[in-house]
Order: C-alpha cells, then sequence, then structure tokens
C-alpha cells in the first residue's frame, strides 16, 4: 500500500439508528482504513425533558418517570429518587421497606447485568448466549411483575416506604428465578468466558486505565474493572447495605472481558444479597399508635370544618367494609401521616381515609419538604446514580438534578475507541452498557 | 468519610477545585446548576440568591481511596453565577467538558476559556434553555424542518390533564 494511501481517513456516521448499537446514540468515527483515529458521541436523542418536568410534578408524581431512566433496572431508580426526598424530607423509613427496597434493587441489578452481558455477547455473535440470557432475565421480570404489577414500568417506592408488602410467596418465587439464574449464568459463562472468538473480540481491547476512569468520573462495573474496588453500597451504606454481606468484584486490565467477568460476578453476589434480605426480613405490621384518633370523632370534626390538625393525627379505622381493619401499609410506609398516602383500604373503607387520600395527592396539597437541598447517591446499574433535590417547601421539586452514570462512561468513550479497530466499537460500546434512557434524561 | 459544604466566589472556583485536586481530590462527580429565579415564590421561605443572582453552579468532588474503594471524603462546592463567564475546568477534570456542555445547553451559563462549548442534550436548532425557570414547559418548537416553517398544532399533556388548579 502506498503512502498516501495510507494516510488518507475518512469519516464514518454509526447510528443513530444501527443494529449493532442498542440505544440511539450516533458515533461519528475518523478512521484510516480499519483505524479508529478520532470517535467522537452526540447524544440527546432520547431527551425527554426528565428533569423540567420532575419541577412541574408533585414529589410523588416524579417516580413513575424514574423508571424510565435506567429502564432495565428500574426499581433502582425508583430508591434513588425517593430516597433524597426523604433525605431532604428527614422521613424515617420502616425497617422492612429498607430491606425490600435493598432486595428489589438487587433483582433489578441482576436484569441489568443479564442484559449488558446477553446484549454484548450477541453483538459479538453469540445469539444462544444472549437468548439464554434474557430468558432467565424473563424469570426475573415475573417476579417483578407480581410484585408491581409490572414487568419494566415499575414505580415500586413512594416517598416514606414502597408502594405495598410484597405477596406472601413472593420469596420462594424470586428463589425459584434464582434457581434458573443460576443455572443460566453457568452456561453463558461456559458459552463465553473460555470461547475463543469472545476472548478474542474482548481482551485487551477496550482498555480503560485506573486514572482516565477516574479523571472522567467513571464508577460501576468500569471503574471496578479496573480494579478499584469502589461500590456506593459499600463505601457509604445507605439503607440496610451495612447489615448485608456481600463482596465487591474487581478486576485488574479494564479491558472488555474483565468488565464481562466483573458483571457476571456480580450478579452472584446480588442473588446472596437478596437472599439475605429475606431471611433478615424483619415481619409483623406495626400496629397504629395508642392516640389515633377514632374515625366517627375525626368525622364529626370534619363535619364541623375543624380540619386543620387532621392531617398529621392517625386514624383508627373501623371496620366498615370486609378488609377494612386490615392494612397492607403498616410495616412498609414511614408512620408520617402528612407525607405517606394511606392503604387503599382505609381510603376506599373510611371517610377519613379518603381525605387523607386526597391531601396527599391535590395539587398544591401533598409532600412538603422544607426549603434546602439534598443528595443521595446509590449504586446503580451502571455505577454512582445520584439525585440532587433542590425544595423551596412547595409539594414539588424546585429542582431535581439526575447523575446518570452512563453520562460519565459515554463522555470517556473517545478515549476507549482511539486507536482500536472499526470492529472493537462494537465490543467496547456493548460493555458501557449505555442506556439511553438515563443518558438523555 | 467527611463531607464539606462550601460556597466560593466566582473569580476562585477555578483556584479552589485545583487546590483540592492537588489535595487528593481525584474525581469530579457532578457539576450541575440550580436558577433560583422566583424561589420560594408563594411560601415563607427566602431565595438564598445574593442580590442580583440567579445561578448557582454545584460542582461534587470525591476523594476516592483506589486501593480500598474507601470515600475518603466529599467536597460539595456552590458558587454564584455573575456577569462574567465562570473559567471552565476541563484543563482539570476533563468530564467537565460534557457537563459545562449540559449547563450551557440547559441554563445558558457559559464557560470561558474552554473550546467546543455545544449543545449537548438539545439539538442545534433549538432556541433557549429549556431549564430556566423562566422557560414555559408548555413551551414547542419545531423538531425537524427549518425554523421559519409552518408551526404545528400539537396536544400536549396538559390538555389531558383535569384543569382543577392550574
Amino acid at each position: 500500500m502506498s503512502q498516501q494511501a495510507e494516510s488518507r481517513s475518512y469519516m464514518l456516521n454509526m447510528g443513530p439508528a444501527h443494529p449493532a448499537m442498542h440505544g440511539v446514540i450516533r458515533l461519528m468515527l475518523k478512521l484510516s482504513g480499519e483505524r479508529v483515529l478520532e470517535a467522537d458521541a452526540e447524544i440527546g436523542y432520547l431527551h425527554r425533558a426528565f428533569e423540567k418536568h420532575a419541577e412541574a410534578d408533585p414529589w410523588n408524581n416524579v417516580i413513575p418517570w424514574t423508571d424510565r431512566l435506567n429502564y432495565v433496572s428500574p426499581l433502582i431508580n425508583n430508591a434513588g429518587y425517593v430516597m433524597a426526598v426523604e433525605k431532604l424530607a428527614k422521613i424515617q423509613v420502616p425497617e422492612r421497606a429498607e430491606y425490600l427496597r435493598a432486595a428489589t434493587s438487587e433483582v433489578s441489578r441482576i436484569t441489568d447485568h443479564l442484559t449488558c452481558v446477553g446484549a454484548n455477547a450477541m453483538e459479538l455473535g453469540s445469539f444462544t448466549a444472549f437468548l439464554y440470557l434474557l430468558q432467565a432475565r424473563e424469570e426475573l421480570y415475573r417476579c417483578i411483575d407480581k410484585l408491581c404489577g409490572a414487568r419494566v414500568t415499575t414505580s415500586y417506592t413512594r416517598v416514606g416506604g414502597v408502594k405495598g408488602d410484597m405477596p406472601a410467596d413472593w420469596p420462594d418465587m424470586v428463589r425459584a428465578a434464582f434457581a434458573k439464574v443460576r443455572s443460566t449464568v453457568k452456561d453463558a459463562d461456559g458459552l463465553l468466558t473460555k470461547n475463543r472468538i469472545f476472548i478474542d473480540r474482548t481482551r485487551g481491547t477496550g482498555v480503560l486505565s485506573k486514572e482516565t476512569a477516574l479523571a472522567y468520573g467513571i464508577t460501576g462495573p468500569m471503574l471496578r474493572s479496573t480494579g478499584v474496588p469502589y461500590d456506593v453500597r459499600r463505601a457509604e451504606p445507605y439503607g440496610v447495605y451495612d447489615r448485608l454481606e456481600f463482596e465487591v468484584p474487581v478486576g485488574e486490565t479494564g479491558d472488555n472481558y474483565d468488565r464481562y467477568l466483573v458483571r457476571l460476578a456480580e450478579i452472584e453476589q446480588s442473588m446472596r444479597i437478596v437472599e439475605q434480605c429475606f431471611a433478615k426480613l424483619p415481619g409483623g405490621p406495626i400496629q397504629a399508635p395508642d392516640d389515633a384518633m377514632p374515625g366517627s370523632k375525626m368525622a364529626d370534626l370534619g363535619k364541623r370544618g375543624m380540619t386543620a390538625e387532621m392531617l398529621k393525627t392517625t386514624v383508627a379505622v373501623d371496620p366498615v367494609m370486609e378488609g377494612g381493619q386490615r392494612s397492607c401499609h403498616p410495616g412498609v410506609m414511614a408512620p408520617t401521616p402528612d407525607s405517606t398516602l394511606p392503604p387503599k383500604e382505609e381510603a376506599y373503607g373510611s371517610i377519613e381515609g379518603l381525605m387523607r387520600h386526597f391531601e396527599i395527592i391535590m395539587w398544591g396539597r401533598g409532600i412538603t419538604p422544607p426549603a434546602g437541598e439534598a443528595y443521595q447517591a446509590v449504586e446503580g446499574g451502571n455505577g454512582e446514580l445520584g439525585f440532587h433535590v433542590v425544595s423551596d417547601g412547595k409539594d414539588r421539586a424546585w429542582r431535581v438534578r439526575v447523575r446518570p452514570p452512563c453520562f460519565f462512561n459515554m463522555a470517556a468513550l473517545h478515549e476507549l475507541l482511539k486507536g482500536a479497530l472499526l470492529a472493537d466499537v462494537v465490543a467496547t460500546f456493548g460493555s458501557i452498557n449505555m442506556i439511553a434512557g438515563e443518558l438523555d434524561r | 468519610m467527611s463531607e464539606s459544604h462550601e460556597t466560593v466566589p466566582q473569580a476562585a472556583l477555578k483556584a479552589r477545585v485545583a487546590e483540592l485536586k492537588a489535595s487528593g481530590c481525584n474525581m469530579l462527580v457532578d457539576l450541575t446548576c440550580v436558577d433560583f429565579l422566583g424561589f420560594g415564590a408563594g411560601t415563607k421561605n427566602a431565595s438564598p440568591a445574593p442580590e442580583g443572582r440567579r445561578y448557582k453552579l454545584v460542582y461534587r468532588l470525591m476523594e476516592l481511596d483506589t486501593a480500598t474503594g474507601a470515600v475518603k471524603r466529599r467536597v460539595t462546592l456552590d458558587s454564584w453565577v455573575e456577569e462574567q463567564p465562570p473559567v471552565s475546568v476541563m484543563s482539570l477534570f476533563p468530564n467537565a467538558d460534557w457537563l459545562e456542555r449540559e449547563v450551557w445547553d440547559m441554563f445558558g451559563v457559559t464557560f470561558a476559556d474552554r473550546p467546543n462549548m455545544k449543545r449537548i442534550l438539545m439539538y442545534p436548532e433549538f432556541v433557549g434553555h429549556p431549564l430556566r425557570k423562566d422557560y414555559p414547559i408548555k413551551k414547542r418548537q419545531p423538531l425537524i424542518g427549518p425554523a421559519d416553517g409552518p408551526a404545528r398544532e400539537r396536544m400536549t399533556a396538559a390538555d389531558l390533564r383535569p384543569r382543577l388548579i392550574e
């Protein structure tokens, strides 16, 4: 090849819609032959104005939108957002709800990692592993469906707790799903870990150094694959993570293969955490406090317009309908009537419950955290997922900032691709696990 | 782990970030902005913004022990944006490139001493900065096509919402 032909470079667009790029993103590659000289990413194709909408609706109404941030691990987003609001409003969450949040977050982390490993393998030619892993993911989605009524749009948490307690047979269902996940991970491990093609495509490609990772603010499995054992759950334990035993798997070289191994190992650790949560889950509903106001008295006061203090009191519900006394909420919602919805049985079964319900959901009422700001970081599927919330004392946020871990991974993508072959772009991009919903918000 | 929160005058911002980096803060965790226009209206809460100031930049730095993965400290720097644009910290932390672009895109707060300041989440033809408090949430702009093309009527989520309290 002549010197002249060697030095000629050209520009190649990958995306926004490209079969090997899951998610809408445009990569602009400057190529010389098959060698990538420079790379640049253009993002924003899935921008949905999450942060603007979060300022316009009451605090609890933002939760369904958090599902759509990282849509392969929505339960972690749900938990992260409400924890930031609770930090601001200083709401103490019952222990049972904390355990449920931890358990569901970990189930979500497994679905995230299964998707990433599966999609990465598929893009490198191993369609079988993809199908197996997604089948296992489907088992977990079925568990999530049973818990929240939706596979992906979970909206499971509420400010002050979680939407409802888990079904009685849920732990058994999850354990059965874990058996399936374990055998599938073993299969995938057998199909990929020692697979010559897979190793050739991933070993030594997309290498991320420790220094680059820190300089770009990269966290999560990508940082851990370089050998830095930073995990928010371990470094700054939130919820009940300080009471759970788990390991933080790390890699050595920071290449695509190490990221794959780290994710595979984390699946097992997450399953360990969920099993511990089920073993430690404190049971038994919490009884209404002794000074609860009888429902009949509250109705009388309400009729005379003396509603000022009503929001702050707890109601002892009369058994006005079957099941009216039974409540699914105590134990999983904070006992703060001015910020949490009453159980549905109460809302439908008594006028007091209905009033309390409306006090929370009506525009201009509801949760009003004091003016101030709070930052809460949780370990998302891709790293430190931070929520920075600012309140001016009204029923809706003044500002909600999401620190999406993907954003930082993508900002460093050009460093990983520089000097790589065109085919490595697919392997590297897959192992970054970009989720456009979270990246573009 | 220690957490600290400080307010830095804009002129000293970059120097303070450099100082923190030199003293061990090895990660810029986040950089964002808050618009305080009309903060606390209708409540007893006064806006924390000084006279004539509107935007607050929030820098989050972290000192991470790379051997153990422990967070030694987190530092939050607040800085009120003045007439002159703040100086970019891109030379200290390369991820500030995208973060500063996002702040400019969403709030219109520009940064001095850096190249390539362009929109990141919105498209180039977009007019205005959407996370500013005076940018109406219902405002629609044409997504594709020339700016002088015919305006399209669109149904918005607000059209479907019961109009009890507006």
